[in-house]
């Protein structure tokens, strides 16, 4: 009878244009807030997805996480690919590699230390750590799934891999439904549009018996790789029917340069700013609200940059740098060593890394997202400074200066605070005094 | 009514003014919008241009006229034209080393000079400047132009106004290659039964209004005649509507002009009419 039951229970899909999947299926999402103290932590974002892409010339890699926290039973995903893949070209990644470039390329949160103002200044810098069933048996499936292709059934770990091929977005919306994935009224105009632009269609579910066997309790990020010459991302799946607009973060991984959107704004985060020390306790409210008013400055039509850089150094490090089997798991294939040890420092390193973060909807998103590999090397940071005054005896002429020169500076701290943040002066001005930081107001 | 009265006086005054407008060089207010952009991704809004390599392209640009214009010992020195491929290199080219913009300045204006047939140069500077080095130089990429929907239609308006105020002039190439170019992307919305948002969305783009007003319609390199500047924008839009969409190729656009440029001296022949010249220009002038 459960049997039956289970059968029945059709599979709901987080359809995801590769990773964003629906809200409705997630559970309840949790919001970190004031958890990470000095990093910028994806989890932050509610409805957050994370993807992994790299690109060496066509060679191209896709890994795609999601904040997905439903029954692995009712996970699922469809991803429209530009060609056919094979067995050897899907993946699983652990997790922990994703949340290893995660933390390492996080927004953060920096503190310098005032040296005594009678001495000569010798500047320091710490860096505040943490950084189905068939629906119709009767009908003539040929009818049916008209135009489908199933080309290929994969085993991979815990999922169950299909790559499907259309002529008509009909016979792929019904073959979808039989094979239990649920998809949102408004899909079949987007399939039918990857249809016609020759794309194949990668879809997974896990397969529950294979997910016990390995004994995993969770469901590992997918990585498909393939060459193409169209570097994109496909969005518009899991914009249809989204509730509200969803984060995606990019961890764009390439041999030369930083890597920009060509058919929307890339805009760099504002950055290297003072903030008050209070923000220190809640560097993630902090992000958050910052990140809120960026998008809406660009009244929502933009793409983030949060940090671009060489792989082969850091400065500050917000992590351990990745081991080069790390960046081969993540599909860094060309960088030559796979073995455990740091990928090497230096610069002009073959490895340099673009996160970027954007926030979207079907309105603002029409489009993919196109991509193009730039051979900028320039360093770029989401870096927010903490300034702390010195707080020991200091009796000279300077001190005075210096003391003076502290309401200044808060006044300027306050400023800086609201503009990112559009939090209001009054408040920022009371949370400051309550840390001994009395601003001077304007 | 008091509103309406005045608005009846002033309006000769405004048709006037509009005229001495229409008989002043367009390039004038071609170089007020693209400094007026340049000043706006240097200030403002970041587009991408650098103030170094904005400096270097300029530079370039004019030194290679004055040289050239020594050179080929020219009556007189005109620096607008050579200002306007400048200001469009600032805008369009990326390099990862600032002298590619130096280098881009001196081959765009040396081959106005160098790459002549029949007396008239076959390949917009500034267009064939970036092709030379795409297909050279690995360090370079084209800024896609995303400059936000309000800055684009502003930039739209103001390049059509100059455009339609020197209506006699064979700037119409702009509207026709625009018309193409948006015609097949709605084309191929309906097609492929995507919303118009996308190919309205794929309008936007900085680098198209570049492209279609100071580079497929540089009066010295279009057609003579006004059907075969329709014909090359159309066969320009198509190409490169193919190239990028069906070829994937990125940017399609700037390689397609430069491509089919030497086609221009096909259709003046098979279509021929009146040669162009900025007016007014002594004779011997080489702009």
């Amino acid at each position: 009878m459960t049997k039956t039951i289970a059968a029945r229970l059709k599979s709901t899909v987080a359809l995801a244009a590769i990773a964003g999947q629906l809200s409705l299926l997630a559970g309840p999402a949790s919001a970190f807030c004031g958890f990470y103290v000095a990093q910028a932590d994806t989890k932050l974002f509610n409805k957050s997805s994370k993807v992994v892409l790299t690109r060496d010339g066509s060679k191209t890699s896709v890994t795609m996480a999601s904040d997905y926290e439903g029954e692995p039973k009712e996970f699922a995903l469809v991803v429209p690919v530009p060609t056919f893949i094979e067995r050897k070209q899907i993946g699983v990644v652990d997790m922990k590699t994703i949340d290893h470039l995660d933390t390492f390329t996080a927004p953060r949160l920096v503190e310098y230390h005032d040296e005594d103002p009678c001495t000569p200044p010798i500047p320091m810098m710490s860096y505040a750590s943490g950084a189905a069933q068939p629906a119709s048996a009767v009908e003539d499936r040929a009818v049916r799934y008209k135009g489908v292709t199933v080309e290929a059934n994969y085993d991979v770990a815990e999922y169950d891999v299909s790559i499907l091929s259309a002529k008509e977005s009909d016979g792929l919306v019904n073959w979808l439904e039989d094979n239990g994935y649920k998809i949102p009224s408004g899909a079949e105009t987007v399939l039918g549009s990857y249809i016609k632009q020759n794309m194949r269609f990668f879809v997974a579910k896990v397969n529950l018996g294979r997910m016990q066997v390995l004994g995993n309790g969770y469901l590992r990020p997918l990585q498909v790789r393939y060459e193409t010459a169209k570097f994109m991302l496909p969005l518009r799946l899991g914009t249809v029917n989204a509730n509200g607009p969803q984060d995606l973060i990019i961890y764009a991984l390439t041999k030369n340069g930083r890597v920009e959107t060509t058919n929307y704004r890339t805009v760099k985060l504002p950055t290297g700013l003072d903030v008050p020390l209070y923000v220190k306790g809640e560097f993630g409210k902090f992000y958050k609200a910052m990140f809120d008013r960026a998008v809406e400055n660009e009244g929502m039509r933009a793409v983030f940059v949060e940090y671009a850089w060489d792989m082969g150094w850091c400065d500050p490090c917000a992590a351990e740098p990745l081991a080069n089997k790390e960046l081969v798991e993540l599909g860094a294939r060309w960088i030559g060593d796979d073995d455990d040890r740091p990928y090497r420092s230096g610069r002009g390193a073959n490895a340099y890394v673009t996160r970027l973060h954007v926030r979207y909807d079907a309105a603002h998103f029409p489009e993919d997202l196109a991509f193009l590999e730039t051979r900028d090397r320039e360093t770029f940071q989401g870096r927010y400074v903490l300034r702390h005054p010195w707080q020991g005896n200091a009796s000279c002429s300077n001190a005075n200066e210096y003391r003076k020169s502290l309401s200044v500076r808060f006044g300027q701290q306050a400023r800086n605070l609201a503009i990112l943040t559009g939090w209001p002066s009054q408040e920022i001005e009371a949370r400051m005094k309550e840390t001994g930081q009395s601003p001077q107001t304007r | 009514m008091a509103h309406d009265h005045t608005l009846r006086r002033r309006l000769p005054q405004l048709t006037a003014f509009l005229h001495r407008l229409s008989r002043a060089d367009a390039r004038y207010f071609q170089i007020a919008a693209l400094a007026s952009l340049l000043a706006l991704s240097l200030g403002f809004i970041d587009f991408g241009a650098k103030p170094f390599s904005s400096a270097l392209a300029i530079g370039a640009s004019l030194v290679t006229q004055i040289v050239c214009t020594r050179l080929f010992a020219l009556p007189q020195l005109d620096l607008r034209s050579p200002l306007i491929t400048g200001l469009s290199l600032s805008l369009l080219l990326r390099g990862d080393d600032p002298w590619l913009h130096a280098i881009a300045g001196v081959i765009a204006i040396g081959s106005k000079f160098v790459l002549r047939i029949d007396g008239k140069h076959i390949w917009n500077p500034g267009g064939l400047a970036i092709v030379v080095l795409l297909l050279t130089s690995r360090g370079v990429w084209i800024s896609p132009g995303q400059w936000g929907t309000s800055v684009w239609l502003v930039t739209f308006l103001a390049f059509a106004a100059i455009l339609v105020l020197h209506a006699a002039r064979r700037t119409d190439i702009a509207l026709f290659f625009l018309g193409s170019h948006a015609a097949l992307l709605f084309a191929r919305a309906i097609w492929l039964g995507d919303p118009f948002a996308i190919p309205l969305h794929q309008l936007q783009s900085g680098s198209l209004l570049i492209f279609s007003f100071f580079m497929i319609s540089d009066p010295k390199t279009a057609p003579d005649s006004r059907l075969g500047r329709f014909l090359f924008a159309f066969t320009v839009a198509a190409t490169a509507h193919w190239l990028a969409f069906f070829m994937q190729m990125r940017p399609a656009l700037y390689v397609t002009l430069i491509a089919l440029s030497p086609i221009v001296l096909l259709i003046d022949k098979l279509l021929p009419a009146e040669r162009f010249t900025w007016t007014p220009a002594p004779q011997g002038a080489l702009q």
